[in-house]
């Protein structure tokens, strides 16, 4: 039997208790946040910094970012992932999640690694989904990696986007006192506005 | 070969749909960039009971502080299914509301309305092997908001659900049968209007339970996945 899919809605201005009640300090528990690491996971230590921007080029300050990445091993955390060639890591399970309303820049923070690429032939990535009031849909995108350079140039998924938008995709590296960071801006619209798939 | 269903963009609203003012600046404004999905797009997060506290399907009882909540106690329940038709087992479901009195916990809300010290307004539960998932909650108010000039929104629940991958994730809204105020909610009628009665729960005695709690029932659909493992 075939039956229609639900419509989606805005997630609102009042997502912060409901979804990331911690990250905001309302007494309700949250199961994903910003800090997808523990001492004992594999790989190397990141950290990913971006801000979602309208139009205007405004920070947006009641956005909702998710992510969801493969292991250093390039294995993801599912049942639809079975190579065992590639081992689970049973201290990272690959999903962050964090609203943009708490930071002094409206900024999203992720402390995570970085994934190993799932197969030959494609270059590392994390897949990530944008939310917020605004917007009556969530939007897919994905975070590619700046000292990537060779496995971007041949990666499958960034050939198909037109060139002149590729650098949307791409996260800059920079090394800061505090470790690895890789800055990635989410522009909504307008010049440069950041590459969204449909799958 | 593994594949999800498509995002049916007849059934979703615009990413711009101007008459919901914010949709202007913030909804994405140039095509969407089609792509295969591979097993990026056929995992996903896979939470289950073990993030579900044992009152976190109860709203009327997770935020008590001194006494019950005030307002109207319901039921809500309904299934989580796959296009179709196939229920969606041991799958997350949150929501979020506002109180009685339309006012949200969120620091943000400045409504002129009380805050009930005994309502949180969010909950969570897993859906069982049937895809079925149950709240217990407080009906919520409507309430204003700035989009135009007396802007009230419907009386709505916010529901979250992830299903087997990042493809099936779903934000969306509940509302409720015969509000008066659907008609004139711009976020209600960005969806295409064949679409619109998907979001619109349904009253049943059936669920109602006698001298307790009038009961509604909101089925969700998801895209549907037709993933193998992959193994090598
Ligand atoms: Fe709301």
């Amino acid at each position: 039997m075939a039956m229609k899919q639900t419509p989606s809605q805005t997630v609102g201005p009042y997502f912060a208790y409901g979804l990331t009640a911690q990250q905001y300090h309302y007494p309700h528990s949250q199961y994903a946040g910003g800090c997808l690491v523990s001492e004992r996971t594999k790989g190397e230590r990141i950290r990913i910094v971006g801000r979602v921007l309208d139009g205007n080029g405004d920070a947006v300050d009641d956005a909702m970012i998710e992510i969801w990445q493969a292991n250093a091993a390039g294995r993801f955390d599912h049942p639809n992932d079975a190579r065992e060639a590639r081992p689970l890591d049973p201290a990272f399970k690959g999903f962050g999640r964090f609203g943009t309303g708490t930071m002094p820049d409206n900024s999203f923070r992720f402390e995570t690694i970085k994934p190993g690429a799932i197969r030959d032939g494609v270059a590392p990535f994390i897949s990530v989904t944008v939310f917020g009031r605004g917007m009556m849909n969530h939007a897919y995108t994905r975070l590619y990696f700046s000292d990537e350079g060779d496995a971007n140039a041949s990666d499958p998924v960034l050939e198909r986007v037109p060139a002149d938008r590729r650098d949307t995709l791409i996260a800059t590296r920079n090394e800061t006192a505090t470790g690895v960071e890789y800055r990635f801006d989410i522009r909504m619209q307008g010049d440069g506005e950041t590459v969204f798939f449909d799958f | 070969m593994s594949q999800n269903t498509p995002r049916d963009w007849a059934s979703h609203p615009r990413y711009i749909s101007p008459d919901y003012k914010s949709s202007r600046l913030r909804g994405v404004s140039r095509n969407l960039v089609e792509i295969d999905p591979e097993l990026a797009e056929l995992t996903g997060p896979a939470f289950g009971e073990e993030v579900v506290g044992p009152l976190d399907y109860d709203l009327t009882r997770n935020g008590r502080v001194n006494g019950e909540p005030l307002g109207e106690r319901i039921i809500v329940t309904g299934r989580v299914l796959g296009e179709n038709g196939d229920p969606v087992p041991n799958t997350l479901v949150e929501v979020w509301q506002a109180n009685a009195a339309g006012r949200y916990v969120h620091i943000r809300d400045q409504h002129d309305a009380p805050l009930d010290p005994n309502f949180l307004g969010a909950g969570r539960c897993v859906t069982d092997d049937n895809g079925e998932y149950r709240f217990i909650t407080i009906k919520p108010g409507a309430y204003p908001w700035g989009n135009h000039p007396n802007a009230w929104r419907p009386n709505h629940i916010h529901f979250s659900l992830y299903g087997p991958t990042i493809a099936t994730r779903l934000v969306t809204q509940m509302y409720f049968p015969g509000d008066p105020l659907l008609e004139l909610d711009p976020i209600y009628q960005s969806v295409p209007a064949e679409s619109r009665e998907r979001l619109v729960s349904r009253f049943s005695i059936d669920v109602t339970e006698e001298s307790y709690a009038l009961g509604y029932v909101f089925d969700i659909v998801l895209r549907g996945v037709n993933a193998t493992p992959v193994e090598a």
